[in-house]
């Protein structure tokens, strides 16, 4: 018994200097910080964040029409405009950031807890595991995703399910994510085969450690940086396809306001008032490119080889 | 090689059996549809509804349905005129001798449909294709050769803000400024058209006026693909500058211009040529903006106008046609990678 608790004991310090990463975080953020896009992207999207939670404290309703103000131009008390019913345009930018945002959020973390499953148990076992794992992931990968997606959300845009109903934030993105998982399927998958011949894990093994402990503990900490960097751009993806789907009328529905959805409404009206138009668009932009931004610089960083040979490259 | 292609082929014909099991299953399954009344205004009568899902087929179990519809049901007895007696035989011929069925919508048969607006689709994406790759190869190139230049340095920006640029808004963004902005100084027209292939008073075929048409849907399309491409080239292009065959190229004294087209343009093109043939499905499948956008008659509208609809048969055959392309353009790629580098074999 008492065996049984060094080798234990051996086993987390050897995990524990393992996933002792202070230095490497350290260094991860030092390389990062040198990165002008990311910082660029960082401090643009820190203030998008900032502005949609704090969308309550707009003076205006984003969703109760006003019809004496409807279509004004960009001006101090509306400094976007006003919508075809009069509603202040930059307060329901405000609440689409929020829906945009989130489902950004939920998509990112439905294909994690999908994807990194499927690819650690794919890369770990190898076998038959392996290939049943990945022939379902070439499956979703030849599907054509975008128009899948829209096939689902005008399916589900009629079923009566709760807190799915009517295309909810919940609904968009849970069919947003179960297309979105593969990525991280295959980068898990590489991360785990290269690793799980290195020795420590090996030692781990000879020590005792599960499977499972294995995984968790020695290899997955080590598969972490195209992990993040996978996120950051599968973020950006889910913020467009969301507003893509939206601006087609499967997303999003109205009144709730989403970037694309805003976009769509302005379709009829924006050559009169164009800033119906400019603005909820630039909002997509400048998030996408702020996370592409930070996802080149997270990339940088976690690779400090690539770094090396390619300093200022975007 | 020829080995590995059937194999390939093979393993393809099971995924796509596969996938269009799923597909057939997530459609028919879904509740709501064409015929239940739901998600439209119209009241449909509940015998006209029955007697439509007879017609249809769509009163047989969902595996008589898909069986029907991928071998067609010219070899059992069906009910053709709805009225719940069996009387002839069946004229569907199944998916697999080319018979998609018929559209909900227009009862137009689906491959009809399709070959209406598949050209229209492949005129604009060849063109979009062609305008991407001819602007994307020169900068690609001086920006990798021209390395931190201010060139490449507005180069490296602008495909950085090309590729967050939501196609839609793209779009209208410029048929704000080409369209209601921008006027013809000799009519008062608008500069461009907003939309279509033609316009309305044009008969018979009008260069001038199809190219005009052109401009905006394939500036739409094209500027992701350019930032994209460029920038795939030019890290692509530093690639090759750096290796030694390069250097030995130089040192036997050849041109710096030959150096750079006969051995580094060529390598560095292998990989943009593979990516092409991956790209290709989604070149279409992003045309959905595009079309709707600019009103243009192609098959990524077709889809959208039968999604609003829920038109299943036409919704089928659009993904299954699409799902094989993907796995096809994956192959494609393989060997063109293999044909052009032959260093690179597959058993």
């Amino acid at each position: 018994m008492s065996e049984m608790n060094q080798l234990t004991s051996i086993n987390n310090e050897l995990s524990n200097s393992l996933t002792e990463s202070s230095t490497m975080s350290m260094g991860v953020w030092k390389r990062f910080r040198r990165h002008p896009g990311a910082i660029f992207g960082m401090i643009v999207l820190s203030i998008l964040l900032v502005m949609a939670l704090a969308a309550p404290l707009s003076p205006y309703d984003p969703e109760a029409s006003e019809m004496t103000a409807r279509y004004e131009a960009p001006s101090a008390s509306h400094i976007m405009g006003t919508d075809a019913l009069g509603r202040d345009l930059f307060t329901r930018i405000l609440y689409g950031g929020r829906v945009s945002l989130t489902v950004g959020v939920l998509v990112v973390v439905l294909s994690i807890f999908i994807g990194v499953p499927v690819g650690a148990l794919a890369g770990y076992y190898g076998g038959t595991v392996d290939s049943v794992l990945m022939r379902i992931t070439d499956a979703f990968l030849s599907l054509p995703s975008f128009l899948v997606l829209i096939l689902l959300s005008a399916i589900l845009l009629e079923v009566k399910i709760p807190y799915l109903e009517g295309n909810s934030v919940l609904t968009i993105s849970f069919v947003i994510g179960v297309f979105s998982w593969t990525t991280f399927a295959r980068l898990v998958r590489a991360a785990f085969l290269g690793i799980r011949e290195t020795e420590f894990v090996a030692a781990s093994r000879a020590l005792g450690g599960s499977d499972m402990r294995i995984m968790t503990r020695h290899i997955l900490p080590n598969a972490i940086g195209p992990i993040i960097v996978e996120a950051t751009l599968e973020f950006g993806y889910a913020i467009i396809e969301e507003s893509g789907l939206s601006f087609l009328g499967f997303g999003i529905q109205p009144p709730t306001p989403s970037w694309g959805n805003l976009l769509s409404n302005a379709q009829d009206y924006f050559v009169k008032y164009p800033w119906l138009a400019i603005f909820p668009g630039l909002m997509i932009f400048l998030s996408i490119i702020s996370i592409n931004y930070i996802g080149d610089g997270l990339r940088d960083a976690f690779d400090p080889n690539k770094v090396l040979s390619k300093v200022g490259e975007v | 090689m020829t080995t590995y292609i059937l194999r390939r082929l093979i393993q393809t014909a099971g995924l796509l059996f596969f996938l269009s099991v799923l597909l057939f299953a997530l459609v028919n399954l879904a509740p709501g549809g064409p015929l239940s009344g739901q998600g439209q205004s119209r009241h449909i009568d509940p015998d006209k509804v029955e007697l439509l899902k007879r017609q249809f087929g769509l009163d047989k179990p969902l595996p008589t349905q898909y069986l029907i519809w991928l071998v067609g049901n010219d070899w059992m007895q069906v009910d053709r005129d709805g009225d719940g007696v069996m009387d002839g035989y069946g004229t569907r011929l199944g998916i697999l001798r080319g018979d998609f069925g018929f559209s909900f919508r227009t009862r137009q048969p689906v491959l009809t449909e399709i070959g209406q607006r598949l050209p229209n689709t492949i005129y604009l994406t060849v063109i979009t294709i062609l305008v991407a790759i001819l602007v994307a190869i020169p900068i690609g190139i001086i920006s990798a050769i021209r390395q931190y230049s201010a060139f490449d340095i507005s180069v490296t920006t602008f495909s950085f803000a090309g590729q967050a640029i939501p196609e839609f808004w793209l779009g209208l963004i410029l048929i704000l400024v080409f369209y209601a902005w921008l006027k013809n100084p000799f009519t008062g027209d608008p500069l461009l058209p907003s939309g279509g292939m033609t316009s309305i008073d044009v008969s018979g075929f009008d260069l001038g006026d199809r190219i005009v048409h052109l401009i905006l849907p394939v500036l739409t399309g094209a500027l992701g693909w350019i930032a994209w491409y460029s920038r795939f080239l030019r890290s692509s292009m530093l690639d090759v500058i750096h290796q030694d065959y390069i250097r030995t190229a130089r040192a036997k004294g050849l041109s710096n211009w030959s150096v750079l087209t006969k051995h580094g343009l060529r390598n560095a093109l292998i990989p943009l040529v593979t990516l092409l043939a991956l790209d290709l499905p989604y070149l279409f499948g992003g045309a959905i903006f595009v079309e709707t956008l600019f009103a243009w008659p192609g098959m990524a509208r077709l889809y959208y106008q039968a999604a609003l609809e829920r038109d299943y048969p036409v919704l089928m055959a659009v993904l299954i046609i699409g799902a094989a392309s993907i796995i096809l353009s994956n192959l494609l790629a393989d060997i063109l990678y293999a044909w052009l580098d032959p260093r690179i074999r597959y058993e």
